[in-house]
């Protein structure tokens, strides 16, 4: 009819618009097929359900199973009101109910019936969607098989006819997809649940078999069935192209900024922090989510191993708060255990939790913990597609990860060191008969960071790093540090105290000379006077010997005129 | 035959559900007219009904499979499907 790109009906289930590029073939019948509990009918459900409530289009759900009070009842716990929907002519549900013992079959007949039941219920409401859930009953009714299969063919191609967009559900047979081989009739798009259980731990997962006349992802895909209803997680989108941003975060613990160019993390980075037990990793990642919200940004604490409260409680002894943020809401708390379900399963939830909060910074403390429920490969798999989400997102996470063995920190356990931006080793220095914390910044892209090895010191006032004293014996911590301190200071006193001791004496000696200038001072001045003296007393003498002198003369010269 | 006598009694009340004239839905009709005629005369109450003029009724009454006749009594309840061309096996269901 048209040489359109095939249009798509969105399913308005998370992640699945996005895997199928945009939904299911509009007009065209789906093919859900999987073993029994995998999520089915849940996945019709909601199709037909969101389709009426987000999409304006009304859909028809034609249970083959389940009685339609059942079916509504069973959903309610998703929050799905079928029978309001109903009432406002919405949706519509009818129950198909064959019994075989019932019924005698005397010759050719055909599905007629079903035809015009289903067309009358897609008519009256003017239903777009069409749910067949599960229309292999059929088989388990009536016995003639090459009828039904014929009449199967034929409802398909009338449902293309109809223009509604179908999904029809299909048990999974033994070796065939569906025990009764639909995906022969159905053959535009099929989908594939899955329900895995591996080490006790079950996964679901969807994959895509086939979608005619359109791209689609064709891995495997872990999907989630909560209160909210169905959700898939699109995680093949490795393609490295997400936004940087140059913005840094504190991470508070101004030591550890200075150590980090004098900033902290860059915004959306990803920061492990890993080292041996004990050495106060969750103090770390606890210090930048309080940090965070001191902000007034949104932080989720993914906690695998530690209760909230305790966490709550053990922050209290370092002098944090948490419970302020707590209550303000803009700090979360998402404690379980990492068995609680499978790996993907962790992936799926973490990815609707952030979806849903909108944090800006989300820690998980430890991934170590996830080992239980998965091998190495497959957590440094989650990983990456975790940070490549949060990435993505513009979201800063921060990872624990406990080693185990003291000899080696080269290497986590999950591998995942060559994926994170900023890598913190805590670790033990045993020294002099203590244990004490070190920590050093074994990478940090992009930025300035110091090269040295920090003691690590949780005090009652938070954390804080002070520089190690490289002594003659290595790298002096805890005790030996102080003892060292102390000696210097002990040191600088008594230098102190020599200087101030010579400066008395100096000046002691000075005042001995002055005086000693003084005093030959004065003696210069006496000598100086007596020689004055001397003269003067000659001066004076001199002057009454001449005037005597002249007096003679004169009285000579009287007595001399008869000469 | 005394048996038979006690049943012959009974009217047969039987309702036939067809969708429109679809080849099937013929065939079923002439076939149950030619069983009735033939073995239940004057003992019989037939109602045929056109599912695509009332398909609110196939929602009712669980139809799928077309034709179905449904022998409303004598008791037990029974259901046909087909065209009714296996006479034997309609007449096995009455019970005659």
């Amino acid at each position: 009819m048209t040489i359109n790109k095939l249009t798509k009906t969105p399913t308005g289930i998370n992640g699945l618009d996005e895997i199928t590029g945009g939904g299911l073939p509009a007009g065209r019948p789906t093919l859900v097929c999987g073993s029994a509990g995998c999520g089915k009918t849940l996945m019709a459900v909601e199709f037909i359900v969101k389709g009426a409530i987000d999409y304006n289009e009304p859909g028809v759900f034609m249970a083959f199973e389940e009685k339609s009070e059942e079916l509504a009842v069973n959903v309610s716990s998703l929050g799905f009101d079928l029978q309001k929907l109903e009432a406002e002519k919405k949706i519509k549900i009818d129950h198909v109910h064959i019994e075989r013992s019932e019924i005698e079959e005397t010759g050719e007949y055909d599905l007629d019936g079903l035809f015009i039941r289903l067309a009358h219920a897609i008519d009256s409401i003017g239903a777009k969607r069409v749910v067949l859930d599960t229309i292999e009953n059929l088989f388990s009714g009536l016995s003639n098989e090459s009828i039904l299969r014929a009449e199967l063919r034929r409802l398909f191609q009338w449902l293309k006819e109809k223009g509604v967009t179908a999904i029809i559900t299909g048990e999974r047979g033994e070796k065939t997809l569906t025990r009764q081989g639909l995906e022969e009739y159905v053959s535009d798009c099929v989908i594939l649940l899955d329900h895995r259980v591996s080490n006790h731990i079950s996964t679901r997962l969807m994959r895509i078999i086939k979608y005619r006349g359109s791209v689609h992802g064709t891995n495997e895909y872990p999907f989630l069935i909560d209160e909210k209803g169905f959700s898939v997680l699109p995680v093949t989108s490795l393609k490295l192209e997400g936004d940087v941003s140059s913005e840094r975060l504190t991470t508070g613990v101004p030591s550890l900024d200075k150590m980090l160019g004098g900033k902290g993390f860059y915004k959306g980075s990803s920061i492990l922090v890993s080292g041996t037990a004990g050495t106060g990793k969750t103090s770390i990642a606890a210090t930048f989510a309080n940090e965070s919200c001191n902000r007034n940004e949104r932080c989720i604490y993914f906690a695998f191993e530690e209760s909230p409260k305790q966490i709550i409680r053990n922050m209290h002894s370092i002098g944090m708060d948490l419970d302020k943020h707590i209550s303000s809401g803009l700090l979360k708390f998402q404690a379980s255990r990492p068995t609680l379900h499978g790996l993907e399963m962790h992936l799926v939830s973490i990815h609707k939790l952030v979806k849903d909060f909108k944090p800006a910074v989300v820690i998980l403390d430890p991934i170590t913990n996830l080992i239980t429920v998965g091998s190495v490969s497959e957590i440094k798999a989650m990983l990456i597609r975790l940070i490549d989400f949060l990435q993505h997102e513009q979201i800063t996470v921060m990872f624990t990860a406990l080693s185990l063995n003291n000899i080696t920190n080269e290497q986590t356990d999950e591998g995942v060191s060559s994926l994170v931006d900023t890598w913190l080793l805590v670790r033990d220095i045993e020294y002099n008969g203590e244990r004490n914390r070190g920590m050093y910044i074994m990478k940090s892209r992009g930025m300035q960071h110091s090269n040295q090895v920090r003691e690590f010191i949780i005090t009652d006032n938070g954390l804080n790093l002070v520089d190690v004293y490289l002594g003659s014996d290595g790298v002096l911590v805890g005790s030996a540090r102080e003892a060292q301190i102390l000696q210097e200071q002990a040191g600088t006193a008594l230098k102190d105290h020599s200087l101030t001791w010579k400066d008395k004496e100096i000046s002691r000696k000075r005042r001995v000379l002055e005086s000693k200038i003084a005093r030959l001072q004065t003696e210069f001045e006496s000598v100086e006077e007596e020689l004055n003296r001397v003269h003067q007393e000659e001066a004076v003498k001199k002057e009454i010997l001449e005037r005597a002198r002249k007096d003679i003369t004169n009285m000579r010269s009287g007595d001399g005129n008869d000469k | 035959m005394q048996s038979l006598d006690l049943e012959n009694k009974d009217i047969y009340k039987l309702r036939l559900y067809v969708a429109g004239a679809s080849p099937n839905s013929v065939k079923a009709i002439s076939n149950i007219k030619n069983i009735c005629e033939t073995h239940l005369k004057d003992r019989y109450e037939l109602e045929i009904i056109d599912i695509h003029q009332q398909p609110s009724i196939a929602q009712k009454e669980q139809i799928i499979a077309l034709p179905l006749l449904i022998k409303k009594s004598p008791l037990p309840v029974r259901q046909f499907v087909g065209d009714m061309s296996d006479t034997a096996q309609v007449l096995r269901g009455f019970g005659i």
